[in-house]
């Protein structure tokens, strides 16, 4: 039962995927306007951004009156966990962006898994990335929603789905440090999610909002390929688990405003009392 | 983190020692060259192409040249007017002004441009943007 929903799912995105393309093709023929790179990767959130954290910079390369969209597949390997992400993105004019990513955690050590929906937009409040004085500054919402909701239930979260809220503040610059293009991205987000909500949200040992800081860098080694770190600070609602940051280190490749992969190294601490979860993350994003 | 901080020394210093940017541009001719390859670029790009079909080309190619040979600290100075002057009515969008920055940056990767130098330039026209587009 569980592998037809998962057969399912994986069959759904690839429709998508195909749907996008053919649409892409009659509709989205012009480039986008914006320069390379500056649409960013794909989250595990389905916002456009780095890999675990949500940028101002909108998905896509849509300028003033374009639409754009992405669509991606991610996957998170750690010592005793697996994460499966499929999302989707549509942009607007530079202003809007629309999301959404279907997560699977497969508990592989415990057994069992667990699956979350979430829908996301994202609105550029004032500035660009590269030109003025001004940072890039964007603020979103992620309305995430448990789809099996037992076990989250079973270890003291107290709701099966809560909107997340951030604002986050992006800049380039060109002509950086050792002569590199560099882009740091720094992000404030309101949240009750355990372990980005696939644990539920709230918990037996907290149940309030945490304000939650974010921070990713990134050095671009020519025009294509960057490399760079995350942070992301997380909550500590559940009594029967502590929950750590999460970091990662990464590698970033844009041979062209179509695509995207991303690859890193990652560290997402102590998750459901198993210690030391590492290991790497790849992430592959098509642009139209 | 020491062992990090030495790889990027390594990394990126060979580029960017000795030569000052003019030089790492190749001079008056490496310049003239990149902007002549740039301009060829515009002229087949139907966003952009629009912008330059009343003006005088040749005038448009000393020009860009003596401002590039100026910023990058070369021995020349720019004769044309301030760019806000000499953009004012052309109605001159974000797209059309990201559109000739992807076209110098493939002029310069053409002529193998180190990306340091590359990236210096950028930095010292990027700045005009705001004088440059109309919102």
């Amino acid at each position: 039962m569980k592998m037809n929903i998962r057969d399912s799912l994986v069959y759904g995105s690839h429709s998508i995927l195909a749907g996008v393309l053919l649409f892409s093709s009659a509709t989205f023929a012009d480039q986008g306007t914006r320069l390379l790179a500056t649409g960013g990767a794909s989250t595990l959130e389905g916002a456009g951004g780095g890999g675990i954290v949500p940028w101002a910079t909108l998905s896509s390369y849509a300028g003033k009156g374009q639409f754009g969209a992405t669509v991606n597949l991610s996957e998170v390997a750690v010592d005793d966990f697996r994460l499966s992400v499929q999302g989707a993105s549509v942009s607007w004019n530079n202003r809007i962006e629309l999301s959404y990513a279907e997560q699977t955690f497969d508990l592989s050590t415990i057994g069992g898994e667990l699956s979350q929906s979430i829908l996301g937009a994202k609105v550029r409040l004032a500035g660009d990335l590269i030109y003025g004085d001004l940072p890039q500054i964007s603020v979103g919402a992620q309305h995430k929603k448990n789809n099996d909701y037992a076990l989250p239930s079973a270890v003291g979260s107290q709701d099966d789905s809560s909107v997340d809220w951030y604002v986050s503040a992006a800049k380039a610059w060109l002509d950086g440090p050792f002569h590199r293009t560099w882009v740091a991205n720094l992000t404030l987000r309101s949240s009750k999610a355990n372990q980005l909500g696939l644990l539920g949200f709230g918990g037996d040992k907290e149940n309030s909002r945490d304000w939650l800081t974010e921070a990713s860098v990134a050095a671009f080694l020519n025009r294509y390929w960057a490399v760079g770190i995350e942070y992301r600070q997380k909550p500590d609602n559940l009594n029967f688990a502590e929950e750590q940051d999460w970091k990662d280190l990464f590698v970033a490749y844009f041979p062209n405003k179509h695509v995207s992969v991303v690859g890193a190294y990652t560290d997402l601490g102590s998750i459901a009392g198993l210690d030391d979860q590492t290991g790497w993350y790849l992430s592959v994003q098509a642009a139209f | 983190m020491r062992i990090g901080v030495l790889l990027a020394v390594l990394l990126f210093t060979p580029l960017s020692i000795a030569q000052n940017l003019y030089q790492q541009l190749g001079e008056k001719e490496g310049i003239e060259t990149v902007v002549e390859e740039m301009l060829y670029r515009v002229g087949g790009d139907d966003r952009i192409a629009h912008h330059f079909t009343d003006v005088d080309i040749m005038r448009v190619h000393k020009l860009i040249s003596e401002q590039i040979c100026d910023v990058s600290g070369g021995p020349c100075d720019y004769s044309g007017d301030d760019m806000k002057t000499s953009h004012r009515n052309m109605g001159v969008t974000n797209a059309d002004f990201n559109a000739l920055v992807e076209h110098l940056i493939a002029a310069m990767e053409k002529h193998d441009i180190p990306v340091s130098a590359q990236n210096q330039l950028l930095g010292l026209l990027a700045p005009m943007h705001g004088d440059i587009v109309e919102n």
